[in-house]
C-alpha cells in the first residue's frame, strides 16, 4: 500500500484497516480507503485545455450512443420518404384501386397487399408519412414557440406574470389534448375547412401547458445563476438576460420533452384521424388508412398493421431521439 | 394537515372554472349555429330556431348563458341534450362502466408498472431492466387504437379466449381486455417512473442509514425505498384517473364499451353541444379531484408536505 500523500487526523497512525472483500451492501466500505483518492489525481487535471461547450459535450456523448444513432438514421429514413415518396413505390396511391382486387393478399408487385378500396397498400403507407409528419412537425414548432415564451416569461418574472401565465397553464392542462381536440374538432368552424393546418393550431391550443411548465421549471433553475447576475449587473435589460443568456441555457430540457412531444403530436393527429375526425378522407394519411380498414379487420388484419407499424416506427424512434438526447443533456446523468 | 386540504380544494376552483367556461365558449360561442344538428340538412325554420336558442339559453348574452350553465352544473340539473333526454340521466348511466373500467386499468397499470420497474431499478443494466425498457418503449410508441385491434383480433377473434366486444352489462371478465389495452401505455410510463425513481433513491443516504441499522434487505426495499420512491408515481397515477376516463374514447370505441367516452364520441358526431359541455364539464371535475386525491397521498407520503 502506497504512503498517504496527504494527512488528516484520521489517516495518522497506524495503517487503516483495508477490506478487500465487498459485500452486496455498500455499508462495509463507506469510509473510503486512503488510496482511492490519490491527490495526483486532482493535480493531473489539464486546467488550460478549452472548455467544451454542454452541447459540444452532448454531442460527443451521442455519436457514441447506439439508442442516438439508431433512431437518428430511422427519422432521417422517415423524412427521406416524406420528401421524395416516389423513389419508394411505382404505384401510386389513390389510381390504380380496382375494387376486384379490394382486400386482396400480396401479389408482385403488390408486396403489401392490397385495402379494401384495392389500392396498393405500401404505396398508401408511402404517401402518407408526409401529412403525418407534417403535423407533428408543425404542432411541436408551435408549441416550443407558444409555450417556450410563456413558460420563459412565467419563469424569469415571477410574481403576479407567473401567478396569471400558470393558472391559465392549469385551465388548459385540465382539458387532455384528446379530449379538448375532439370537443372543438367537430365545431362548425372547423368542420367546413379542416386541414393539415387547423389540425395543427387544434393541437398547438391544447398542447402548449406541458412546454410551458418545463421551461418555466428551467429558466427557474437559470435565472439566479451567477452568470445571468453578472450580466444584468453590467447593465444588459431584463429581457436582454432573458434572451441572450437564461433561455439558451435552459434550451435542453425543452428539447429533449419537445422531441418527444413531436411523436405524441402524430399520435394525436392519427388518433383524431382514426375517428373520423381529423384529416379529411381525402388526405392520405395513416390514421385516415387504419380508420378505413376498420370495418374489415377480420377479414383483413393486415391493412390495419402495416400503416399501423408505419405509425409506430416513426413515434419509437422520436421517443428513442429524446431518450438519447436527455440522457446527453443530462450532466447529472452523463457522469453515472 | 386540515389547512393543506382546503388550500389545495380552494385551488381547484379556479382551474374548474376556467376550463369549463373555456368548453362552454368553444362549443357555444364559435362562429356557426349551435342548433344546427337539430334540424338536419332541411333547417329549421326561424321560429323553431329561435324556440330552440331560447330553450338552451343561446339567446342570452355569452356571460348569462354561462352562468346559467354553472346554476345548472352546482344543482345537478344539467338540462336535456338535442335528442330531448334528461343529461344526467344518460350520465348516470354510463358512468359505472367508464369508472369500472377506468379503475380496472389503473390497478393493471399500477400494479405491474410498479413491480416490474422495482425489480428493474433494483437490478439495473442487467438483462431483466434492459428488456424490460425496450418493451415499454414499444408498448408507448403503438399507438392505442393499433394495439386494441391487434390484441382484440389476436385475443378475441383468433385465440376467442373473450369477447371480442363488450355487451351491456359490461360484466368484470368481459372488460378485462378493454382494461389492459387502456392501462397498458400508461403502464410503460409508470414501469419507467418507478424504475428511474429506485435508481435515484437506492443509493441515498437514509438507505444506508437503514441498511446500517440492521433491517433486512426486504424492509430496507420495501419500506424505506418504495416508499419514497413512489411519490413521482402518485402523482403520475393521480393525473392519469383523469385521463384514463376521458382517454377511454378510443378504447371503449374499438371495444363497443357503452360508457362516458363512446357517449361523448356520439356527441360531438351529432354535434350535440349541450351533451358535449356537460359531459366535458363532468370529466373535467373527475381530473380535478383526482388531482385533489393526488395531493392528499403525497401529503401522507411525504410527512415535509404536511408540516410545511
Amino acid at each position: 500500500m502506497p504512503e498517504p500523500t496527504h494527512t488528516s487526523p484520521g489517516t495518522q497512525g497506524p495503517a487503516p484497516v483495508v477490506r478487500t472483500k465487498t459485500s452486496a451492501y455498500p455499508i462495509e466500505h463507506f469510509v473510503a480507503n486512503v488510496d482511492e483518492t490519490p491527490v495526483r489525481a486532482t493535480d493531473s487535471t489539464v486546467s488550460d485545455a478549452a472548455p467544451r461547450s454542454l452541447w459540444g459535450e452532448a454531442w460527443r456523448s451521442l455519436r457514441k450512443q447506439p439508442l442516438f444513432i439508431i433512431s437518428a438514421v430511422l427519422i432521417l429514413a422517415v423524412i427521406f420518404v416524406a420528401l421524395f415518396p416516389g423513389v419508394f413505390t411505382n404505384e401510386p396511391p389513390n389510381e390504380n384501386c380496382l375494387l376486384e382486387n379490394s382486400d386482396g393478399g400480396p401479389v408482385a408487385g403488390h408486396p403489401l397487399g392490397f385495402t379494401v378500396q384495392g389500392c396498393d397498400i405500401l404505396s398508401r403507407v408511402v404517401y402518407g408519412t408526409q401529412s403525418s409528419l407534417t403535423v407533428g412537425l408543425f404542432a411541436t414548432l408551435g408549441v416550443v414557440l407558444i409555450g417556450g415564451l410563456i413558460g420563459a416569461l412565467a419563469g424569469f418574472f415571477g410574481g403576479w406574470v407567473d401567478a396569471i401565465l400558470a393558472r391559465i397553464g392549469d385551465i388548459f392542462f385540465a382539458l387532455p389534448l384528446i379530449l379538448g381536440a375532439i370537443v372543438v374538432v367537430q365545431l362548425p368552424v372547423f368542420q367546413q375547412n379542416r386541414n393539415v393546418w387547423t389540425l395543427v393550431v387544434i393541437l398547438v391550443t391544447f398542447g402548449w401547458p406541458q412546454i410551458a411548465r418545463i421551461t418555466r421549471a428551467a429558466v427557474i433553475e437559470v435565472r439566479n445563476a451567477d452568470f445571468v447576475t453578472a450580466a444584468r449587473s453590467l447593465g444588459v435589460s431584463p429581457l436582454g438576460a432573458l434572451v441572450k443568456h437564461v433561455i439558451p441555457n435552459a434550451l435542453a430540457p425543452v428539447i429533449v420533452i419537445a422531441t418527444i412531444s413531436l411523436g405524441t403530436f402524430i399520435v394525436a393527429e392519427s388518433t383524431l384521424s382514426f375517428l373520423g375526425i381529423g384529416l379529411p378522407p381525402d388526405v392520405m394519411s395513416w390514421g385516415n388508412d387504419i380508420f378505413s380498414a376498420k370495418p374489415s379487420l377480420r377479414s383483413n388484419p393486415m391493412a390495419i398493421f402495416w400503416p399501423g407499424l408505419a405509425l409506430s416506427i416513426t413515434v419509437l424512434s422520436f421517443i428513442m431521439l429524446g431518450d438519447a438526447l436527455r440522457d446527453a443533456l443530462d450532466p447529472k446523468a452523463r457522469k453515472r | 394537515m386540515v389547512w393543506y386540504i382546503v388550500r389545495r380544494f380552494l385551488q381547484l376552483i379556479p382551474v374548474f372554472l376556467g376550463a369549463t367556461l373555456l368548453v362552454y365558449f368553444l362549443v357555444f360561442s364559435l362562429p356557426g349555429d349551435a342548433t344546427a344538428a337539430i334540424c338536419g340538412e332541411r333547417g329549421c325554420t326561424p321560429a323553431v330556431v329561435a324556440g330552440l336558442r331560447e330553450q338552451y339559453n343561446l339567446d342570452q348574452p355569452f356571460w348569462i348563458q354561462y352562468l346559467l350553465y354553472l346554476k345548472g352544473v352546482l344543482t345537478f340539473d344539467l338540462g336535456t341534450n338535442f335528442s330531448g333526454r334528461p343529461i344526467a340521466t344518460i350520465i348516470a348511466e354510463v358512468f359505472p362502466t367508464t369508472a369500472k373500467l377506468a379503475i380496472m386499468a389503473l390497478v393493471i397499470e399500477a400494479v405491474f408498472g410498479i413491480v416490474f420497474g422495482l425489480i428493474a431499478g433494483l437490478r439495473k443494466g442487467k438483462i431483466f431492466d434492459s428488456s424490460v425498457l425496450v418493451l415499454s418503449l414499444i408498448v408507448i410508441a403503438v399507438p392505442i387504437f393499433v394495439l386494441g385491434f391487434l390484441m382484440q383480433f389476436l385475443i378475441g377473434v383468433k385465440l376467442q379466449w373473450t369477447n371480442p366486444t363488450v355487451s351491456g352489462d359490461a360484466t368484470f371478465t368481459e372488460l378485462l381486455l378493454p382494461a389492459v389495452v387502456l392501462g397498458l401505455v400508461s403502464f410503460a410510463y409508470v414501469l419507467r417512473l418507478t424504475r428511474t425513481s429506485i435508481i435515484e433513491n437506492v443509493n441515498a443516504d437514509y438507505v444506508r442509514t437503514a441498511t446500517a441499522k440492521g433491517l433486512s434487505r426486504r424492509r430496507v426495499v420495501v419500506v424505506h425505498v418504495l416508499r419514497n420512491s413512489l411519490i413521482p408515481v402518485v402523482t403520475f397515477l393521480g393525473a392519469d384517473l383523469g385521463a384514463l376516463m376521458g382517454g377511454a374514447i378510443v378504447t371503449e370505441g374499438i371495444f363497443n364499451v357503452n360508457g362516458v367516452g363512446n357517449t361523448l364520441y356520439r356527441a360531438v358526431l351529432n354535434g350535440d353541444g349541450p351533451m358535449v359541455v356537460s359531459i366535458v364539464t363532468f370529466l373535467i371535475l373527475i381530473f380535478c379531484l383526482a388531482n385533489l386525491l393526488v395531493d392528499l397521498l403525497y401529503a401522507w407520503l411525504d410527512p415535509r408536505i404536511r408540516y410545511a
